[in-house]
């Protein structure tokens, strides 16, 4: 058979070594060993991006700290922003950010989950097919999209039900729906996820003891799901935080303590839009302001995706 | 427990009800079943509906009738006949007519009157000798239903003014650059902005983006203390807000790089569109780059551990060595996936507006950038100032800008479904 097989080889100008010839040890490649490291650096590039990130963060707040106008304690105990008289009171930009947040999560979260709901325990495949690329595009639409529907549709809307005299061209609320629906998509999809990891089996017992689709999705799916749900929603939480262009477009300018969502007020990425638009020179207080902002702003979006990361590994070792 | 035990009580207890009440209590749960399956539903309505109303809204500001007003009547300058119909000849004679002595000198020098063809002195005659003027816009839906009211309040408040419809994108919109009057503006400088930060955001990331996705799914060794700090460092990067990244880009790119990315180093010198500082395309470049190549990541991540390990072991069977195993084998394998991921997110680098604002966008700009360390404007960032402006018409333009941003982000996407299914196609079944 071999020596078939090598006279065919040979006879179309293939030459098998023989054994005696044939060395099994592995070789050294070196051009393998290029491409590993290489790759290695294109991996290790993203720790750099974060390192990057902290030390230009942290390096910049220590200038805003380590000024003599400012203190820690000012910063977070006191209650007024206005950088031009050397006020640095953090809480106006964050009251603003929690508002247009919560009144996000009010759209996103009942809108989202229910979606999620629906697709996940009611909508046949064609449905779903439809609905789900749908629903994409809503969340692949530019932000400062939303920012221009906020004020030119949402806004009227508002005034016109509301009256003009309640509501504030520039408002909380505004801004804080148009995120809403930016966020049900992925609030949606996320929701989805989770509801689809829920066994089969589960439902089918549920099912099998006379409850009906409702009385399943939500005393079954629902609880089993649970803290796949609610990593969902602190990851909508987190992009609400974050969320610059629809704030800065429809919430307003100048930074405002306020509860009234109808009001006008500057949230903490607004503000840093707004200021970095302007012409601020290097080195100067509200130039390190917008950096401590910033520190502030990426410790809480960090915190909430770390929370949340840990919910969906204890959701997994439960179901996988 | 043994069946002896059950008193006859308890026995009773597994006794299936029956009756009215039954019935009734099924049918009661199964109406509010059916009422949540609607609530569900209307869920999903709202979100439609939302994308629909967003759509509409953006296409109701950027067509619709507009109301321009001339400071002369265009019939006394012409006779009664229309400005389109006159020859060349005979419009050159109306502005010679009309204009004053330094006026003409002027447009002569710009390019001499005679050379000029007819459209281009229509135009001339328009805004030297007519000075037509926008006077009011109204959107597409008011336009179209309340045309009569429209005209009577338009003749009422400017009584030499005509009404027109005007479709604000359009070819002159496209091709045109940024202006002081919105009437004349177009996004020409923003497009070319747009497609040189995309362009050189892709070249820088795609290539790290797959690099480091292979060699976390193929190289490295998850146990090792390192691999598990990089990969959770990219998954929290993926979840860091936009406008940080912008910090890090104007802190590390704008201002510590500002040597390189200004292109001084290179020996880039002013004129043109360089700008000699750090706010270069390059800049945004590099920054968009470091936001969406988490994104990358994670997906490519996901299309090659999507790939079945008896293809790798095939591989390996007939003496490739890990690279031709990946190069030849994974990659082709995966490649339809990638470039999803990749696709969405380029098209999210499209959109990002937040970012280039602390990069340092120009707000005004009028020349085409010519290279990576021109200063620079992005479609997002147009539409960003003109929303801000308190009038009418920059609102409107801003729609038409985001009709424009919407097109080309469909273009990018569809493009994205085409290839992925020819790649698709192309590959073994396994």
């Amino acid at each position: 058979m071999a020596d078939q097989a090598r006279a065919r080889a040979e006879s179309i100008g293939v030459s098998i070594p023989t054994e005696a010839t044939v060395d099994l040890s592995k070789r050294p490649h070196i051009g393998e060993t290029i491409i590993q490291a290489i790759l290695f650096i294109c991996g290790v590039l993203s720790i750099f991006t974060t390192v990057g990130i902290v030390w230009v963060l942290f390096q910049q707040a220590w200038l805003f700290f380590g000024d003599p106008e400012v203190s820690v304690l000012e910063f977070f105990t006191t209650f007024r922003w206005v950088p031009e008289i050397g006020l640095f009171g953090v809480w106006p930009l964050v009251t603003a950010t929690f508002m247009t947040s919560l009144i996000g999560m009010l759209v996103a979260i009942p809108f989202g989950l229910a979606a999620a709901i629906y697709l996940s325990e009611y909508a046949s495949d064609r449905v779903r097919s439809v609905v789900k690329p749908l629903l994409e595009i809503l969340a692949g639409v530019p932000t400062v999209v939303y920012g221009y529907f906020a004020l030119g549709f949402i806004t009227p809307l508002l005034r016109n039900i509301f009256g003009i005299n309640t509501v504030n061209i520039y408002n909380m609320a505004s801004a804080g729906i148009a995120m809403g629906i930016l966020i049900l998509p992925l609030i949606a999809s996320l929701s989805e996820d989770a509801l689809s990891a829920v066994p089969q089996s589960l439902r089918n017992a549920s099912f099998g003891l006379g409850a009906t689709r409702l009385e399943t999705a939500i005393r079954v799916v629902l609880p089993a799901a649970a803290s796949g749900l609610v990593a969902a929603f602190i990851i909508g939480i987190s992009r609400a935080v974050g969320e610059t262009m629809i704030v800065a477009l429809a919430a307003g300018a100048g930074p405002n303590l306020t509860a009234n969502p109808f009001d006008s007020a500057e949230t903490i990425t607004g503000h840093i839009a707004r200021i970095s638009g302007g012409d601020i020179s290097y080195g100067s207080i509200q130039y390190t302001s917008i950096f401590a902002l910033g520190l502030l702003l990426f410790v809480i979006t960090l915190g909430l995706n770390i929370l949340s990361r840990r919910l969906v590994a204890r959701f997994r070792e439960v179901y996988e | 427990m043994s069946a002896e035990s059950i008193n006859p009580e308890e026995r009773s207890v597994g006794v299936l009800p029956e009756g009215p009440a039954v019935k009734q209590n099924i049918a009661r749960r199964q109406l509010i079943g059916q009422i949540w399956r609607g609530i569900f539903f209307f869920a999903i309505v709202f979100g439609l509906v939302a994308l629909l109303t967003l759509i509409l809204d953006v296409v109701n500001d950027s067509f619709g009738l507009i109301a321009t007003q001339s400071e002369v009547d265009e019939q006394e300058i012409t006779g009664g006949r229309e400005l389109e119909d006159l020859s060349q000849a005979e419009l050159v004679a109306i502005l010679n007519e009309n204009l004053s002595r330094r006026v003409l000198t002027r447009l002569n020098r710009e390019q001499p009157l005679e050379e000029r063809d007819a459209a281009n002195l229509v135009e001339v005659i328009e805004t030297e000798v007519l000075k037509t003027e926008l006077v009011a816009v109204f959107p597409l839906w008011e336009s179209l239903t309340q045309r009569a009211a429209i005209e009577e309040r338009v003749t009422e408040r400017f009584p030499r003014a005509e009404l027109s419809w005007k479709a604000w994108v359009n070819w002159d919109f496209i091709t045109t650059p940024m202006s002081s009057v919105a009437f004349n503006a177009g996004v020409r400088t923003a497009i070319l902005g747009t497609l040189w930060v995309t362009m050189l955001t892709a070249l820088i990331a795609i290539p790290v983006g797959i690099f480091a996705a292979i060699y976390l799914e193929e190289y490295a060794d998850h146990r090792v203390w390192y691999n598990k700090i990089i990969q959770t460092n990219i998954n929290n990067l993926a979840g860091v807000p936009s406008i940080i990244y912008g910090m890090l880009g104007l802190a590390i790119f704008v201002r510590v790089l500002e040597p390189f990315t200004s292109g001084a180093f290179f020996g880039v010198s002013s004129g043109g569109g360089a700008t000699l500082n750090g706010r270069t395309i390059l800049s945004a470049a590099f920054t968009m780059a470091l936001l969406i190549l988490p994104v990358i990541i994670i997906t490519g991540q996901e299309a090659i551990r999507a790939v079945p390990n008896s293809l790798r072991q095939g591989s390996y069977g007939l003496g490739a060595t890990k690279w031709q195993t990946v190069w030849n084998i994974v990659l082709p394998q995966a490649f339809p996936s990638i470039l999803t991921g990749i696709i969405l997110a380029v098209s999210r680098a499209v959109g990002e507006t937040a970012p280039l604002i602390l990069v340092g966008a120009s707000t005004f700009i009028v020349t085409d950038p010519n290279g990576p360390f021109s200063k620079f404007t992005v479609l997002p960032i147009q539409i960003y100032t003109w929303t801000q402006q308190p009038e009418q018409e920059f609102k409107i333009i801003a729609a038409a800008a985001i009709v424009v941003l919407l097109i080309v982000m469909l273009f990018l996407n569809a493009t994205a479904v085409l290839l992925r299914n020819y790649f698709r196609s192309k590959r073994v079944s396994v």
